[in-house]
């Protein structure tokens, strides 16, 4: 059997690029996907978990960070649409009016 | 174990009203359509009665996800509270900036379900669910002046970053989940005390889910957002963001923190020294190179963060039940200030510079009086609400031998000071400026301004019965 670090390990790897791609790109829709991204290491966290604790928790947590993530993306992308029609663009940079 | 649906009542009621008011939306005629405000204010109430109704119960309810204990409906009563004050305050904002009220109110409504949750959850499923129920509401309120692009740009920040956080949050949780093999606290503190050495992913999980948190309350170094977000969104919602979601995050953090994690408490308190120290001095000094009011009172609330998180360092009971406190005096002093923020500035949210504040005083001196007095409060000078709770929170730090922690919170308290009287002064001591149309105070913001001055005085002069409440709340 595949041992639960190789698991884990992947998993923060996911997590790191996706935290990396928030930090670094500036489109808006990859910012997002790369929170999507980090979503699923978490899932992957949990699932890896769940099948080596021998428990089901960590399975129906998932499926609740899943609803979470569907509810998230619905308000995103309306809010992502709400920029592109006021900018024309996707740049976050665009989008920062407010300065101190 | 069972579901006991009393438990959740107030929750449910809330949810109830905020579905309510969406189908309500269509069959109401436009011009009437301010009197869904009083359909979110009655279902508040509502959930208000079945709070107070459930004081005492004790134990777990909602299959082990809920607790049911003094601290959790002195939080939801505050919450509670919090809300109904941003609903009526929201009434006049929303005609005066022609934004549908409908959306708003339910919108508020469920937001409030989140962060009631988030004070009695028992489970970090439920946390996560409260915080995300909470935050996705708050999204789109942030952003509901549509054709602002201020207002769009601030719950777009608000929304990358808040859902960055909660990924933080996630991986904490899957860590601790990992390390304990449960979700639930009681389970998961019993694993911890149990166990002889920790595994690393345990500290992995706590440092995840601090930074998950800090993000939600806007501690320093993740609390960049703030200002712009503040800033941005309409005012009730700044308003909203300033008490009521962050006292939430907050809340959830002192349960986590203190139920959960107690045994790692070393761990904890050496990082949250460092946050309590870098909020309070960012929040304080950048406070004072603000122009714009509700940027200043954003920079406030961050240095306020840092106070509380003085008392949640402390680590102590006497550290818990000064948070209560503080967050009822902050709650009272921050949502007058915003009412009074909300009723000054005018169609467009003109007038929010802290110039425009300049001599108003001998003209609005209903205005000026009470925001002086909230104003002094947040200063922290004796007689208001705000020096009782700073007094026991760095009491609770002294109790714990942290005695530099005070220093340097007393310093900060004294540099903020200066910003705050800086707006006093020049209400009465400024240069008449060009006033623009004149203000008028409806009723419904006259009577939350009026709450939350005789609140602020009342804790500040009779502390007892509230200290007396808080300490009764604090059970762990």
């Amino acid at each position: 059997m595949v041992p639960a670090t190789h698991y884990l390990a992947l998993a923060a790897i996911l997590f790191a690029i996706g935290a990396l791609g928030v930090i670094i790109r500036r489109n808006v829709i990859t910012m997002f996907m790369c929170v999507e991204l980090m979503l699923n290491a978490v899932n992957l966290t949990f699932i890896t978990f769940s099948r080596f604790l021998n428990q089901v928790d960590g399975q129906i947590f998932v499926f609740f960070v899943m609803t979470v993530a569907a509810a998230e993306a619905a308000v995103g992308l309306a809010l992502i649409v709400l920029l592109s029609r006021r900018t024309d663009t996707l740049d976050v940079d665009q989008a920062n009016t407010m300065k101190w | 174990m069972d579901i006991n649906y009393t438990a959740v009542l107030p929750e449910i009621i809330l949810s109830l009203f905020g579905i309510l008011i969406m189908i309500l939306i269509p069959f109401t005629p436009k011009a009437r359509q301010s009197a869904l405000g009083f359909v979110a204010l009655f279902g508040m109430v509502l959930a208000l009665i079945c709070v107070s109704a459930q004081c005492g119960a004790t134990g777990l309810a909602f299959f082990g996800m809920i607790f049911q204990d003094y601290f959790g409906q002195f939080c939801k009563i505050l919450f509670l509270f919090a809300s109904a004050a941003i609903v009526l305050v929201s009434i006049n904002y929303l005609e005066r900036e022609k934004l549908p009220y409908g959306e708003f109110f339910s919108l508020l409504l469920f937001a409030t379900v989140g962060m009631l949750l988030m004070a009695t959850s028992a489970d970090l499923i439920m946390t996560f669910l409260g915080l995300e129920v909470l935050s996705i509401s708050t999204y789109v309120l942030a952003g509901f002046k549509e054709g602002e692009m201020k207002s769009t740009e601030s719950a777009l920040k608000y929304f990358l970053l808040g859902a960055f956080s909660s990924g933080f949050l996630l991986y904490g949780i899957a860590f601790v989940y990992g390390a304990a093999g449960s979700t639930k606290y009681l389970k998961i503190a019993q694993v911890i005390e149990a166990s002889e050495n920790y595994p690393p992913t345990l500290f992995l999980g706590l440092g995840l889910m601090v930074v998950g948190f800090g993000f939600k309350a806007a501690l320093a170094p993740f609390h960049v957002w703030t200002p712009d977000v503040y800033e941005g969104a309409p005012v009730p919602i700044t308003a909203h963001l300033a008490v009521g979601s962050k006292a939430a995050a907050f809340v959830a953090l002192v349960r986590v923190l203190y139920q959960v994690l107690p045994e790692l408490s070393q761990h904890w308190q050496a990082i949250l020294w460092v946050s309590a120290v870098l909020t309070m001095a960012i929040g304080n000094i950048a406070a004072l190179a603000q122009t714009n009011i509700k940027r200043m009172l954003a920079y406030s609330s961050i240095a306020h963060a840092g106070y509380l998180l003085v008392g949640l360092t402390a680590h102590n009971r006497l550290g818990a039940q000064s948070i209560l406190f503080y967050l009822v005096a902050y709650a009272f002093m921050t949502l007058g200030a915003f009412a009074v923020v909300q009723a000054i500035g005018r169609e467009g949210e003109k007038y929010i510079g802290i110039d425009d504040y300049s001599d108003l005083g001998y003209r609005y001196p209903f205005l000026s009086i009470t925001l002086s007095v909230f104003l002094i409060s947040l200063a922290g000078i004796p007689a208001t609400g705000g020096f009782m709770g700073k007094l026991f929170l760095f009491a609770a730090a002294m109790q714990s031998e942290m005695y530099w922690l005070v220093v340097i919170a007393v310093i900060a308290s004294a540099i903020g000071i200066y910003y705050y009287l800086r707006v006093i002064v020049l209400m009465y001591m400024g240069e008449s400026k060009d006033e623009g149309t004149p203000i008028i105070v409806p009723t419904p913001v006259r009577i939350v301004i009026a709450i939350m001055v005789v609140g602020t005085l009342y804790l500040g002069i009779f502390p007892g019965t509230f200290l007396h409440l808080a300490s009764e709340a604090v059970s762990f």
